[in-house]
């Protein structure tokens, strides 16, 4: 198929999804309400139903760009923030500094979370030296049961705060609460996207691996510290703002890969428009399926993404790290 | 020139290169045979800053490879590992564009098309360039990494275990490009080898380790000899000339 072909259909079905999801929801919004100029449609139209979609557009788009940059880092095809940890060790993070310092401010907090969100990841990157025996499949196995610990410890105490509901809503990714006003934080992420894709060249040659990449004079230590850091922060905002949004990192990129590659040059931009679209077409569904109530979207993409995940380890040929 | 000046490098207590000092000339390739666990390729990743030399440097052209910034030395060193299997789907060509990435950090000019181009028909890869790497042989692989480092157009290329994965045919095709890279490209070429006979045909000085140090160098004609084989193998090889190349009979 010609590329501009696959642009067009692409555009053509975000054009549907985004559609969908502005008129789909509990209050009826018609066209007709809207041309005869009806107050209430437009109040829900502008105050819910466009920041909503704007919101599931930046912040699937921004995850799944991290995912695909933190399998190049960490050169394994089966990690993604929620599969290593950092999303429970933003969620951690941003529970203690909830009992500990309620007063402050929310970019204060997120910066907290992303602090941990780091701590985690780094964590993760310790163990996974320490363990000698490195399978494709040992790897995101070791990362989600670092993940059940630091999730289990927050669970705690959040059970201690009586905060449960809260960790739980950070936890569940849920697009329902998202009006105008509670969204804008998600623009950060996407300015971390176009960072991500400025940098795409660097992210693929550290992909080759330490040795090589320093063969080719890229700064090692550098790269890894900046995309280890752009992850953390893009975790920590879509952590706060929204909730977790499971294997979204991780099923976006392994497809794109299969279909054009890791050369993230190429890639990033349809990772990123795959993730928009996979967040979208989700998120509709969760809110068609048992309407006027809602499915949260960390559900449904948690169902959605275990499956793909389970197929992807299926296919995974022994032997070979990663690919 | 490469100069290697008394460098010892340790693994926890055990010394792997023991206070090596060693001159390598300008042009040419060398070849630097030797045991398993000889530190043949401890030293060749000292040189080429992958690794850090407890005690000692390495002096390239008179400049100090672990104090020189990197990207300036990936112009004038280029190196292929002995591992390099992937984590990352790339095709051929992508990969040996990345050789280019010291000189275009990823903004690809006509000049860095033109290095690729030359460096995919030097191996012989016109028909695999958009293939993928993980669709590939062994051998194939193996030489797609080899244009990598031939792009990124340094004087000196250092190849560690370069014949890994080829069949015969392939093996001397790898060592006749290698030769080639030298003798028309004016490379200064650098290769650690298993097979003491393609290190006796093809290159012009080999550095024969044991032990973490180098036990003897030379030219092939004295290199390749029973007695310095004992040496170095602690083996008894019986040592032929046939069509004036000098070649080790160490199959039976």
């Amino acid at each position: 198929m010609p590329t501009w072909l696959v642009v067009v259909a692409t555009s053509l079905v975000m054009a549907v999804l985004v559609v969908a999801s502005v008129m789909i929801g509990a209050i009826d919004v018609s066209v007709a309400d809207l041309v005869a100029g009806d107050d209430d449609a437009w109040d829900v139209l502008l105050l819910s139903r466009v920041p909503r979609t704007t919101a599931i557009l930046l912040a699937g788009s921004a995850m799944a760009v991290a995912g695909l940059v933190m399998q190049m880092l960490v050169r394994n095809r089966f990690v993604e923030p929620s599969t290593v940890g950092t999303t429970e060790a933003a969620g951690l993070g941003l529970l203690l500094v909830t009992i500990l310092a309620p007063a402050m401010p929310l970019p204060g907090k997120i910066g907290v979370a992303a602090a941990f969100a780091l701590a985690g990841t780094l964590l993760f990157l310790a163990v996974l030296r320490a363990v000698p025996v490195r399978s494709i499949v040992t790897v995101p196995l070791l990362g989600m049961m670092l993940a059940g610990v630091i999730g289990a410890v927050a669970t705690w105490i959040a059970y201690r705060y009586d905060l449960l509901q809260t960790l739980g809503a950070w936890m569940t990714g849920d697009f329902s609460g998202i009006v105008a006003g509670r969204m804008e934080l998600l623009w950060v992420t996407a300015a971390l996207a176009v960072v991500a894709y400025v940098m795409a060249d660097r992210f693929t040659v550290a992909g080759l691996g330490k040795d090589t990449a320093t063969a080719l004079g890229l700064p090692y230590g550098v790269v890894m510290a900046l995309g280890l850091g752009l992850v953390a922060v893009v975790s920590a905002v879509v952590v706060v703002v929204v909730g977790g949004l499971p294997f979204l990192g991780l099923v976006v990129p392994n497809v794109a890969s299969l279909l054009v590659g890791d050369n993230l040059r190429r890639t990033l931009p349809w990772v990123a428009v795959g993730g928009a679209g996979l967040v979208l077409l989700c998120d509709v569904l969760g809110r068609v399926l048992r309407y006027p109530y809602e499915i949260p979207i960390g559900v449904v993409m948690g169902v959605v993404g275990s499956l793909v995940f389970l197929y992807l380890l299926l296919r995974a040929p022994a032997g070979r790290s990663g690919a | 020139m490469i100069t290697v000046e008394q460098v010892t490098k340790r693994y926890g207590t055990t010394v792997v290169v023991d206070d090596v000092s060693l001159e390598l000339p300008r042009g040419g390739v060398t070849s630097v045979i030797g045991p398993n666990g000889a530190g043949k390729s401890t030293l060749l990743s000292v040189v080429a800053r992958l690794l850090p030399a407890e005690s000692g440097r390495v002096l390239l052209d008179g400049a100090d490879v672990a104090r020189t910034p990197g990207r300036e030395l990936a112009r004038r060193l280029g190196v292929l590992r002995q591992d390099n299997h992937l984590a990352v789907r790339l095709t051929v060509r992508d990969l040996v564009t990345l050789g280019r990435y010291p000189y275009s950090r990823g903004r690809t000019t006509p000049d860095d098309v033109a290095h690729v181009d030359a460096a995919v028909a030097r191996l012989d890869l016109g028909g695999l360039e958009h293939r993928y790497l993980d669709e590939l042989s062994g051998g194939q692989r193996q030489r797609a990494f080899v244009a990598m480092v031939m792009a990124q157009d340094t004087e000196y290329v250092l190849l560690d275990e370069p014949l890994n994965n080829l069949d015969m045919t392939h093996a001397r095709d790898m060592m006749r490009t290698v030769r080639r890279a030298a003798d028309e490209l004016g490379r200064t070429v650098v290769v650690v080898l298993h097979d003491v006979n393609f290190a006796s045909c093809w290159s012009d000085r080999i550095v024969a380790m044991r032990d973490g140090r180098v036990e003897v160098q030379g030219p092939p004609s004295e290199v390749i000899d029973t007695d310095v084989l004992r040496r170095v193998y602690d083996d008894e090889i019986t040592v032929r000339e046939v069509d004036g190349r000098r070649v080790a009979l160490y199959y039976t």
